[in-house]
């Protein structure tokens, strides 16, 4: 009996040794996964930390690279944007709030009265407007014109708008947008040309409105019909969806991930005619994340007061007493073409494919 | 709970959607009655330039610094990092809450953006992809400063000051909700 209990006593000790022996095991290797984890990780920050400026264009872009465009965007949202064609006048809109100048030799209004062909503007100007803001700067280039957007990228310009206000390098290509690395922002009447223009790699879209009028009613339709054309595809199955791709020439990928989300998968600004407080409120409160403002700024009597008007409107586009406050005494607005009044030949908005 | 973002100008949204996502209430602040009975607040990425014109117009300023000096928990991302900062070195205006001195658009223009993982102190489950949009770093800090990420070369993208939170990137831009929750614990333990 005695060594019966003794027998039992030594299997006791030897099985909770055993069992230590195994903890004691698992432990380290608990701790070499966990290393090798580590390590990993490691490596794996290394390896982009080293590459982190190793583009490579190949047509098809990586989703870091989609990620960084589009979020540029994001950041101007809420804001607005404005044309500029000296280092004096970008210096004059970052004081009053702008967050972000688009660089270029003339306004769309100079633009339409002096006629010709209008270009990308001379690098040394822009080269001027990026050494003097903080903000990031905007070029235009002209639509299909893949040199003048290079030269954009190799002077170092945040964005760079491949725009109808200028005069049109291809009539029926526009640029391959995925194969740069700067971002691009385009115009668009409808939901059909905004989803080509992503498509192609544009990673902000605009409202085309008329440039360069002072009147803000194509803005608004423009506006109106992209985000119009959202909330009905938001509420189509997939059978109409196809349809409706072909109808409008969107890419259906596009068009199925728009209507999922309920809006453009990249950010969507108003441009085009805007020239009060009031117009950019009232754009925002159509739907759009914030705005560009051409010629209304520097053709008015008064531009620092009337940028800085423009912003704070922006920012409060719903609280009527503060529109109705910093629309005060703004002086002369730019003078303006009623759109109706226009010929035809003479509008913007209808180039671009 | 109730956290309130900064929603002068952009991508205040953003971080809206994640709060909303983490199932607490999320509060734009345009002007200071925006920000009674808010238990944190969000400084969104954006142009820092805007965001100062604006709260001086509307007179943001100093409830901003009375919010921060109260112990509430306060967050900047990017633009928000720069409000924040107590020296920019540029004539700039500021909040000045928190002790820390950075550079603006420290890594180039638009085209020198990047996305690189990070070890972050107070994160678990892994690195955290972290996304650099013409963004700023962070030079100095005091005393009272903790650091909590670094790149390699050991330049510093985040850092805490007791009830204060800053990141040069944008945790905004991404799925990832952890320093999202991380900062709701920070509001839950006022200092």
């Amino acid at each position: 009996m005695k060594s019966a209990l003794h027998l039992l006593e030594i299997c006791f000790i030897l099985i909770c040794s055993i069992l230590w022996r195994i903890v004691k095991l698992a432990k380290i290797c608990f701790t070499i996964i966990i290393n090798k984890v580590k390590s990993k990780n490691i490596k794996k920050i290394m390896e982009h930390q080293m590459n982190k400026n190793n583009f490579q264009p190949n047509g098809t872009q990586d989703a870091n690279t989609v990620v960084l465009k589009r979020g540029l965007a994001q950041m101007l949202k809420g804001g607005v944007i404005m044309d500029v064609v000296t280092p004096e006048q970008a210096k004059i809109a970052e004081d009053a709030g702008a967050c972000s100048v688009m660089a270029l030799e003339r306004v769309p209004a100079d633009i339409r009265k002096n006629g010709g062909v209008a270009r990308m503007s001379d690098p040394s100007m822009i080269e001027g407007i990026i050494a003097i803001t903080t903000v990031p700067v905007m070029a235009k280039c002209r639509i299909g014109h893949y040199v003048e957007a290079r030269v954009l990228e190799a002077l170092g310009v945040d964005y760079i708008d491949e725009s109808e206000v200028l005069t049109p390098a291809d009539e029926e290509n526009h640029v391959d947008k995925r194969d740069f690395k700067v971002p691009f922002v385009c115009g668009a009447r409808n939901l059909g040309e905004a989803l080509r223009r992503i498509n192609e790699g544009a990673a902000m879209i605009r409202s085309k409105g008329e440039a360069g009028t002072g009147d803000v009613v194509e803005a608004v339709r423009h506006a109106r019909a992209i985000l119009g054309e959202i909330r009905r595809v938001h509420a189509m199955n997939r059978a109409e969806l196809f349809t409706y791709a072909k109808e409008i020439g969107a890419p259906y990928h596009l068009l199925e991930e728009t209507a999922e989300l309920g809006r453009l998968p990249v950010v969507l600004f108003a441009a085009g005619g805007i020239a009060t407080p009031a117009d950019a409120a009232l754009m925002m409160e159509i739907g759009v994340d914030g705005v560009f403002v051409g010629s209304g700024i520097f053709k008015s009597g008064d531009p620092s007061k009337r940028a800085r008007a423009i912003v704070e409107a922006t920012t409060h586009f719903r609280d009527y007493k503060i529109i109705a406050e910093v629309s005060k005494n703004l002086g002369e607005p730019m003078v303006g073409i009623n759109i109706s009044s226009l010929p035809s030949d003479q509008k913007m908005a209808g180039r671009g494919w | 709970m109730r956290i309130g973002v900064l929603a002068l100008q952009g991508d205040f949204a953003e971080h809206v959607q994640m709060l909303r996502q983490l199932k607490v209430e999320a509060i734009e602040v345009r002007l200071p009655a925006h920000l009674d009975g808010l238990d944190g607040l969000i400084m969104p990425g954006g142009e820092s330039t805007t965001f100062a014109k604006l709260a001086l117009r509307f007179g943001l300023i100093q409830p901003l610094q009375q919010f921060a000096a109260s112990g509430k928990a306060m967050w900047g991302t990017c633009a928000g990092l720069i409000f924040m900062a107590k020296d920019v070195g540029r004539d700039q205006p500021t909040l000045g809450v928190m002790d820390i001195t950075v550079k603006r658009n420290a890594f180039g223009r638009q085209v020198d953006s990047f996305i690189t993982p990070l070890v972050i102190a107070g994160l678990d489950k892994g690195t955290y992809d972290a996304v650099f949009i013409r963004a700023p770093l962070i030079e100095t800090v005091g005393d009272n400063v903790i650091v909590l990420s670094t790149l390699l070369d050991g330049t510093i993208v985040a850092a805490r000051e007791n009830n204060m939170l800053a990141t040069s990137f944008h945790p905004e831009l991404t799925r990832d909700l952890r320093l999202h929750a991380f900062f709701l614990t920070m509001c839950q333990h006022r200092q």
